[in-house]
């Protein structure tokens, strides 16, 4: 079979595209009116659960945009025992992430040793006013309702990790 | 149309008909091209929708677009040459105009009945490198300046293979008049069969081919826009146009695909005839009065039929380096469509 000449196979490809669309639709979603699943471990928005906050800081010193402000102050918790001495626990007065700096690097969430930070995919809060974008801890916990449960290990990976 | 109207119209209502008639036969095709082809085809190309929003299958987006422009600040660059920075894209556009005036749309359905209209299509056209040139030159833009030089480069070498492809038609039809080429090519037979008349496009297919390749030259479409070069020269001579001005630019070029495609098919593609044996016609005057509405629709057919070869190759290929793209003008076509242009006129003394 002689060869079809490459500028004929380019006129083809395009030609063939054309048809595939045409009959089977396109590769493209039509965002507002239908929306495409996040993939696994998307990264939309940072969601706080608050409780499990102890403002430790480390977030806030390791943000690479210096975009995580927290203020705190001490407070004495009844004894978990009865006759034990008052806990100093921490309260949470502030905590709030600027979404206009933050660059979804998501150290915050890795480097917080008690859980309180998580990834949410939820990804439509743009707001037409860029201060706006400051969420304070309120909105922070309303995302911690759309984090996805982890997903299961895969196999052997717990057992890796406890050595 | 105007021949059949001459009888009882006075002239100011025949020009206003013409008038009207020549915006028609510029915007229809170039709203059809933008919207099916670089809307909607484009698109489907690159495996996505395209406009949805505008209208059922975004059809009203066209408007949405020449709103928006209409209502953008028409700026001026400080240190351009105002009045000619201003002209420039009526220029441009008045050639498309001056174009279709010779198209013939059915036997009695055109705008001039011009005797040397090959001559007058072809010295016109070039009419729209003056206002690209001086565009690219009022503009006080570096850009600007080295697109309309490009453009001038580039048009005026495709210009050339473009008039010897059309020589070859001449030489067969023996007339320069459209109207007349129409008629040769329909009244024509092959091999004393007339069942399909005679497009040229059989007899003429190195000169289509070289004629189709002028034209996408001509119209700066994709593998010979390097005026425009949006990747290097920003846009070329249109980089400080806006507003309404741009929009001009951008109904030109794509009027301008349009006409041409008219053009093509009345050279090359039978115009707006279909052949006459089929109903028994002999010359121009004993074809019915119907073909006035169906001639237009014909030609209407053929030209989006053009368009989309246009269109198609615009969007499939890459763009010619400024150095391959001179060469392949002066070295490939010229020599070809001069040996199609001698093959022609052996054949046509020997036959």
């Amino acid at each position: 079979m002689p060869k079809i000449p490459g500028l004929l196979k380019g006129l083809g490809v395009t030609l063939n595209t054309l048809k595939r669309t045409a009959l089977d639709g396109a590769n493209t979603v039509q965002y507002p009116h239908e929306k495409e699943a996040p993939p696994l471990r998307a990264r939309g928005v940072i969601a706080l659960h608050e409780d499990n906050c102890t403002s430790c800081m480390l977030c806030v010193r390791s943000c690479p945009d210096w975009c995580i402000y927290i203020e705190g102050h001490k407070e004495l918790a009844p004894p978990r025992r009865a006759g034990g001495k008052p806990r100093q626990v921490n309260k949470l007065d502030r905590f709030d992430i600027d979404y206009a700096l933050c660059m979804y690097c998501g150290i915050c969430v890795e480097v917080c040793p008690f859980d309180a930070l998580f990834w949410s995919p939820e990804y439509e809060y743009s707001e037409p006013n860029l201060a706006d974008l400051l969420h304070d801890k309120v909105k922070l916990g309303e995302w911690m309702a759309t984090v996805p449960e982890a997903p299961a290990y895969e196999v052997g990976a717990e057992k890796k990790g406890k050595k | 149309m105007s021949a059949l109207l001459a009888a009882d119209l006075p002239y100011w209502v025949q020009s206003l008909l013409r008038v009207l008639g020549g915006v028609v036969a510029v915007l229809l095709p170039a709203g059809a091209i933008v919207y099916l082809f670089l809307f909607k085809m484009m698109s489907f190309m690159q495996s996505r929708l395209g406009p949805m929003e505008a209208g059922p299958y975004g059809s009203m987006q066209l408007f949405a677009e020449v709103g928006k422009w209409l209502q953008k600040e028409d700026i001026t660059p400080e240190r351009a040459d105002r009045v000619i920075f201003k002209i420039a894209p009526l220029v441009v556009l008045a050639s498309t105009f001056l174009l279709v005036a010779v198209v013939p749309f059915g036997p009695d359905a055109w705008f001039t009945n011009f005797e040397a209209g090959v001559f007058y299509m072809l010295a016109v056209s070039s009419v729209s490198v003056l206002g690209i040139l001086i565009a690219g030159w009022s503009s006080a833009n570096k850009y600007s300046l080295l697109g309309g030089l490009r453009a001038a480069g580039q048009l005026i070498a495709y210009e050339l293979p473009m008039v010897l492809a059309v020589i070859g038609v001449i030489i067969q039809a023996g007339t320069m008049n459209l109207q007349g080429i129409v008629l040769a090519q329909n009244t024509g037979e092959i091999f004393g069969w007339n069942g399909l008349g005679n497009p040229y496009i059989l007899t003429q297919f190195t000169g289509f081919i070289i004629f189709m390749i002028a034209v996408q030259a001509e119209l700066t479409q994709t593998p010979f826009d390097m005026p425009i070069a949006e990747s290097e020269l920003v846009s070329g001579y249109m980089t400080e146009y806006s507003g309404f001005r741009f929009l001009t630019f951008f109904i030109a070029e794509f009027a301008t695909a349009g006409v041409f495609s008219f053009i093509a098919s009345v050279l090359f593609l039978g115009g707006w005839g279909v052949p006459f044996a089929w109903f028994g016609w002999t010359d121009i005057d004993s074809v019915d009065n119907w073909m006035n509405v169906v001639g237009p629709l014909i030609m209407f057919g053929k030209m989006m039929l053009l368009s989309f070869v246009i269109m198609w190759v615009r969007f499939s290929y890459p763009r010619f380096r400024e150095d391959q793209l001179q060469r392949f003008a002066w070295k490939v076509l010229v020599p070809i469509s001069l040996v199609n242009i001698m093959v022609t006129a052996i054949l046509k003394v020997a036959l």
